[in-house]
């Protein structure tokens, strides 16, 4: 599958990502590729295979209960659109849509 | 006029206290004061790349609620992605748990007004992550994920409660079991333990279930339990009408004390729930799940059956000594130093809830009183072994309260031991009886109600300091004396 300039683009800007004319380049390629290398698996018959959600056969993986040292907060919010008082800073959202 | 019912259920989220979040290592913070974002990480960032790793310690604190709330721990468990678009979840999804829940099917007996009890079931318990924090201010929302990936404990009854009398006797019960098994500080002003109540009335009698409300922000059980009273006799008053309710989420107005309307809900959300590819399922070695179970402290109802058998205490008195773990705590401590069970639950119960009351001191807070479980103790030691009296007492347990120190001092530094010299007391009741003249003759005449006027007027001579049995011996025998 080809993946073109335009598509780079869009991608970019969901991710927030600030690309250069070569980079919009580099990754419309190198995408592409990835793509073609996954789309291999559409030729296996999978008819016979059950679904599930993980490939990995592992178990009860857990880690102790200690704390480490955080990020510095600079670091954290060095990759905002926009900050403020310490926080991440976005457009009004007034709906309390989630808090499940 | 019809007569209606309501039909409760309550769902009820408990950050856990571990030392770390639920799926990274950044420290578990007190949200409500902490320096936003200090303790945030790429993984509670949701930055790319990164992988959630599970907390054993969280799961091992959700086991132990759920054998105490008595449910099964199912052989297979999985965490389920939770997909909405919010700012407070940067991943744009929650981790939390679906199809395969940590425990099922339990139950918790609450205590009626009448005495009796009632069993209502415990749904589920999951484990899930908590959500970062909103402030709006003027067209933007700032958000701070110091919260974000502490580790929640979401425990949901079946709709089996029936007043709001119930949903706080549950609330209550609920919160002290937490409190008791040390994962969760049971404070809900702070936001660490949420109650969401949701609730429908139909006519007595009916088995239908009608259209539901929730309600939101309930930041003490007692507004929990006002919310819920309130909402029932909207809800009945809309039926009264000949008017629906509707589907909504309701918030509870502290001042005004009223819920409102805050978000209608027209279909249920699509969450669109799938099992988490970054994480290995659970099947929970039942050897591990059997030592949680056999290291579970002794739980309110099992502590206030032994208070009962062991002290005497009545049921009454034994329900509110174990209802919040540092009142247990404190009484036990008292005991510990030598205190007499039934005297410290008596003078806990009735002189030292009266001065926590009027300072506005939560129950919650008696670690932090200036009068101590040991200091109470030596009071009540006092009054047993007949060096103070009663009255003397209750006045002790004021100055304590306020300024904290030891009993036995102050009974010496004020010269409030009690008197209990025969002659002394003699003396005072024949002066009383010599001044009282007119109250001695009516009293001999029948109006024997007088005896607790003279016994006033003998204490009051004595500075209050008098032995009371001591008086009313004396008074009894002087006053018959006077009859001839
Ligand atoms: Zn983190």
């Amino acid at each position: 599958m080809k993946i073109d300039r335009a598509t780079v683009e869009h991608i970019a800007e969901l991710a927030k990502l600030d690309l250069t004319d070569d980079e919009i380049a580099l990754y419309a390629g190198q995408l592409s590729d990835i793509l073609d290398a996954v789309g291999q698996l559409e030729q296996l018959d999978t008819g016979a295979i059950p679904p599930t959600a993980s490939v990995l056969p592992l178990r009860n993986v857990f880690r102790p209960d200690r704390a480490q040292p955080s990020l510095p907060r600079d670091a954290a919010l060095a990759n905002a659109a926009d900050s403020a008082e310490g926080q991440f800073r976005v457009d009004a959202v007034l709906d309390d849509a989630g808090e499940g | 006029m019809v007569a209606y019912e309501p039909v409760i259920g309550l769902e009820v989220h408990a950050e856990l206290l571990t030392e770390s979040k639920m799926f990274c290592t950044c420290a578990v913070v007190d949200s409500t004061s902490a320096e936003p974002n200090t303790v945030v990480c790429p993984v509670c960032l949701a930055m790319p790349g990164v992988l959630p790793v599970i907390n054993r310690k969280a799961v091992e604190f959700g086991l132990m609620v759920g054998l105490a709330l008595n449910c099964e721990i199912p052989a297979f468990n999985q965490f389920a992605r939770k997909s909405y678009f919010y700012p407070d979840l940067p991943k744009g999804y929650q981790i939390s748990q679906y199809e395969y829940p940590l425990a099922i099917n339990g139950w918790l007996e609450i205590d009626l007004p009448d005495g009796s009890t009632k069993r209502i079931g415990i749904r589920r318990a999951h484990l899930e992550e908590d959500t970062g924090k909103l402030t709006h201010v003027d067209g933007h929302s700032l958000v701070d994920l110091n919260r974000a990936g502490v580790p929640l404990l979401e425990i949901v009854s079946e709709a089996d409660i029936r007043s709001a009398e119930e949903a706080e006797a549950y609330a209550r019960k609920l919160r002290a079991i937490l409190q008791y098994l040390g994962v969760n500080s049971g404070d809900m002003s702070k936001g660490v333990l949420r109650m969401e109540p949701n609730i429908s009335v139909r006519p007595v009698g009916s088995d239908d279930l009608r259209t539901r409300t929730e309600i939101k922000n309930l930041n003490s059980i007692r507004s929990l339990a006002r919310a819920s009273a309130y909402e029932i006799e909207r809800q009945i008053a809309l039926y009264e009408a000949g008017e629906s309710v509707q589907q909504a989420t309701m918030g509870w107005d502290e001042a005004r004390q009223v819920t409102v309307t805050q978000r209608v809900k027209e279909s249920s959300e699509d969450y669109r729930y799938f099992p988490e590819p970054d994480l290995p399922v659970l099947e929970l070695d039942r050897a591990w799940i059997e030592a949680v179970r056999a290291g579970l402290p002794e739980l309110p109802d099992a502590k206030r059956d032994r208070l009962m058998a062991e002290h005497g205490l009545s049921r009454y008195d034994a329900s509110v000594l174990v209802a919040q773990r540092a009142v247990a705590d404190y009484y036990e401590q008292a005991l510990a130093a030598g205190g007499d069970p039934k005297q410290v639950a008596n003078y806990l119960i009735g002189d030292v809830f009266r001065q926590m009351n009027l300072e506005g001191r939560e129950r919650d807070d008696i670690g932090a009183i200036l009068l101590t479980p040991q200091a109470l103790a030596e009071l009540v030691t006092l009054v047993r072994q007949g060096a103070i009296n009663h009255g003397v007492a209750k006045q002790l347990i004021e100055t304590l309260y306020a300024e904290g120190g030891s009993p036995a001092r102050l009974v010496e530094q004020r010269g409030l031991a009690q008197v209990s010299d025969e002659s002394v007391i003699g003396e005072a009741v024949a002066t009383v009886l010599d001044e009282h003249p007119d109250e001695v003759a009516r009293y001999l005449a029948g109006e024997e109600k007088l005896i607790k006027f003279l016994m006033g007027m003998v204490m009051r001579a004595l500075k209050g300091k008098g032995d009371a049995q001591v008086v009313q011996r004396q008074l009894a025998a002087q006053l018959e004396a006077r009859r001839k």
